[in-house]
């Protein structure tokens, strides 16, 4: 017996569809922000920071990385509340990705702050600049553009990762798609409309880092550490 | 029955963990089998073969697992296929793994400078001889830490596979939780368990990729 795709079924429940995308993208916007956050301070512990705060900083990049989002997701949702601390599912959804992009995202950023040579930022206060103007130009802008790439690769991986929040009922996506197809029965149409929606945000998701890659590096300064910087010499020293 | 939380549970939780392990590897065979082949067509196939291993590529890579999963166990037995959740999972998870190992080693390949290959023709060794004996085994050296990075994300995805019902650590990890009701002691074990594997593997990947940059400053 051949099989006849249905969307119809499917297409029937697109408010409920949109409202599942509205909720991905409030989800995955609010655990970026608190994630990032969160890697930037973890990651300027390990660098600058005093040796307890390293070794912290350290234990918990490592144990974020080597567990999966889902076991993180069930601790804090079912595991928290047997210690006296009940959290609703959106908010142990908001928590635990916040906390893995965290991990991520610090050894990222880590990266970045390594990869500016102390030489450059000697030489930009040498050259007279503030340490707010070296602080932008020497070290935050440039760092940013060599991690540019990783930390947008990682984002793409946070926004797919809130479907794994469904496990808990957190409202997104997932969820109402799986409402969605446990009523309708038409499983594959339903999940091939999901994927397709998932695609769509992150291809909209990677347009906007597009764009402000774009904005952020509209000057063009050489990329850090490479020595193709080339110093003009006022006139009267060169005369 | 309510139990507690004990030795033999945590015995419970070890089969779990066998069986992750052992779909991590089926996983890391068949995504590597594919992603050798799509590396090397996507890097050196012609034009069109190409164009449609980079479209693969792009949208499995932002399709998040889950509904991969989902597909496979759920969409294709409506279609009559039907799949048992082991079959489902590897099959998904070989499908994901595929597309970033492919990505992987796409890179490593495209790093082997152009001289590389031109020494080689001047060898007047054959497209296939060059590809055997100079590109892959240079690219080899390259690819080996970010593969061994990527053991990692495949043995956290098969948590994944849970939420079709195939009883791995993780979903061992629900059924003991519901039978002791000490979900923090349970899923910090299951927890314990991912780390006891995944650790070495990070830590052998960030050995592997220091001694590639130790390499290339020589």
């Amino acid at each position: 017996m051949a099989y006849e795709m249905n969307f119809a079924p499917v297409f029937a429940r697109t408010p409920e569809l949109v409202s599942g995308t509205i909720d991905t993208i409030t989800l995955s916007a609010q655990s970026i922000a608190v994630g990032l956050v969160i890697g930037l301070a973890v990651a300027l512990l390990r660098v600058d920071g005093p040796k307890w705060s390293a070794v912290f900083g350290a234990a918990y990049v490592e144990a974020f990385r080597n567990t999966p989002l889902l076991v993180q997701l069930f601790l804090l949702f079912f595991g928290l509340p047997y210690i006296g601390f009940r959290l609703s599912a959106d908010h142990a959804a908001i928590l635990a990705i916040s906390l893995n992009l965290g991990a991520y995202s610090a050894e990222i950023f880590r990266a970045g702050l390594l990869a500016i040579p102390k030489t450059q930022i000697e030489a930009g206060l040498a050259l007279g600049l503030s340490r707010l103007q070296v602080m932008r130009y020497v070290v935050i802008i440039p760092a940013l553009r060599i991690i540019y790439p990783a930390l947008t690769g990682q984002l793409t991986l946070t926004l797919l990762g809130t479907s794994i929040a469904s496990a808990i009922s957190a409202t997104e996506l997932t969820l109402a798609g799986a409402k969605i197809e446990s009523q309708t029965f038409r499983s594959l149409e339903t999940f091939l409309v999901l994927a397709a929606i998932y695609i769509g945000i992150t291809f909209a998701f990677r347009l906007l880092y597009w764009l402000v890659g774009l904005w952020l590096f509209r000057r063009r300064t050489p990329p850090a550490g490479s020595a193709t910087a080339t110093l003009t010499l006022p006139r009267e020293v060169e005369s | 029955m309510i139990q507690s939380f004990g030795w033999s549970s945590v015995g419970f939780l070890w089969n779990g963990l066998i069986w992750t392990v052992g779909l991590s590897l089926c996983t890391f065979v068949c995504g590597g089998i594919f992603g050798l082949i799509f590396a090397v067509g996507r890097a050196l196939g012609p034009r069109w073969l190409q164009v449609i291993i980079a479209g693969y590529i792009q949208l499995i890579q932002a399709t998040p697992l889950l509904i991969l999963v989902f597909l496979a166990f759920y969409g294709l037995s409506f279609a009559g296929f039907y799949f048992p959740p082991l079959a489902a999972a590897a099959i998904s998870l070989t499908i994901y793994s595929t597309a970033f190992l492919a990505d992987i080693w796409r890179g490593c390949i495209e790093a082997i400078p152009a001289t590389q290959w031109e020494a080689a023709d001047a060898l007047a060794l054959s497209r296939t001889q060059r590809l055997r004996y100079v590109i892959l085994p240079q690219a080899f050296r390259i690819a080996l830490g970010p593969t061994v990075g990527f053991m990692v994300q495949i043995v956290k995805n098969t948590s994944v596979t849970a939420l079709i019902g195939f009883v791995e650590l993780t979903r061992a990890g629900q059924l003991l939780n519901n039978m002791t009701f000490q979900p923090f002691h349970v899923f910090l074990t299951v927890a314990a368990m991912y780390f006891l594997v995944c650790f070495p593997l990070s830590w052998w990947s960030e050995r592997l990729k220091e001694r590639k940059h130790a390499g290339a400053a020589h």
